[in-house]
């Protein structure tokens, strides 16, 4: 089951601190017009059960198999964490940064859990530093 | 060193935590406080997984965690003892002698039956007078979620509205 947003079928939920995963989603939209395959949730002024709760509702409505999460040590990271158990063929990446971001979105083949994982190979590589 | 910080989260370990006060204050030690958590390998190793590997993490349940309170506080490194709810952190108080003088509301969310005090402070009928006892028994209360935020003192938290 999938679900559309705005016409583009949702491949992965975005989930993080404050606005950052409505913030990643808005700078991959404006670079590639594929913001919509995404759905942004945010963990403000929620508790551990209401931040897994209204992601299994997402993950539920959504239908994807892919969830991105801002921090490995985050509390989106422990509630997906705590949610795989239940929810074989499900997959997490953490640490999320936009090249990664960037480069699932651009994918389109039939596989989003092989694309996150080629994807992640994409954003560790982007890291870069310069001067100094 | 005592330990640093006696905090009442109810995310217990998260970014706030591991980066927010764990950075800033160098915390080389955890200890949870949870007799859920204390009874589960697994949630044990899904907190586990998410500290640096600078920090340790300790778990136990409130009783074992009073016995446990004075070898934490003679440790040489600093470190922070977190529950992830009120009641909890009135038991330890109650059953650790009088060594907690210091008690930080950093996150208590959302749910039926809370008044919001702050954004990140929601509390029953109930829970407000569990603070105030801890008051009584002359534990400093105060919210603060991060470190840059300005601490607010007991009796400024439960005057506040949800907009404060």
């Amino acid at each position: 089951m999938e679900t559309e947003n705005e016409g583009e079928v949702v491949k992965a939920i975005v989930a993080g601190h404050g606005t950052f995963a409505a913030g990643i989603i808005s700078a991959v939209e404006q670079i590639t017009g594929r913001g919509a395959a995404f759905v942004a949730v945010s963990n403000s002024g929620l508790c551990l059960d209401d931040i897994q709760e209204t992601l299994a509702r997402e993950l539920d409505r959504t239908g994807v198999r892919v969830l991105f999460t801002d921090l490995p040590a985050g509390s989106c990271t422990m509630a997906v964490r705590r949610m795989l158990r239940s929810r074989p063929g499900v997959a997490l990446v953490t640490g999320v940064n936009l090249s990664l971001l960037l480069d699932f979105a651009m994918q389109d083949g039939d596989d989003p859990v092989a694309a996150a994982n080629t994807a992640l190979e994409r954003g560790r590589a982007s890291m870069a530093s310069y001067g100094g | 060193m005592p330990v640093a910080l006696y905090r009442i989260d109810d995310r217990l370990i998260h970014g706030q935590v591991v980066v927010g006060w764990g950075q800033p204050l160098e915390l080389r030690f955890i200890v949870l406080v949870d007799d859920d958590v204390a009874d589960s390998e697994w949630e044990q190793e899904l907190y586990r997984m998410g500290v640096p590997p600078e920090m340790s993490v300790h778990f136990h349940g409130v009783s074992d965690a009073a016995a446990a309170l004075p070898r934490y506080q003679a440790d040489a490194q600093p470190g922070i003892v977190l529950v992830g709810d009120i009641g909890t952190m009135s038991r330890l108080v109650r059953e650790s002698a009088g060594s907690i003088r210091t008690v930080n509301v950093g996150g208590v969310h959302h749910a039926p039956g809370r008044t919001g005090r702050l954004r990140y402070v929601f509390l029953t009928a109930q829970e407000e007078q569990a603070l105030r006892d801890l008051a009584a028994m002359g534990v400093d209360v105060s919210a603060q979620d991060v470190p840059g935020a300005r601490p607010v003192p007991l009796d400024e938290l439960l005057a506040a509205g949800p907009d404060a």
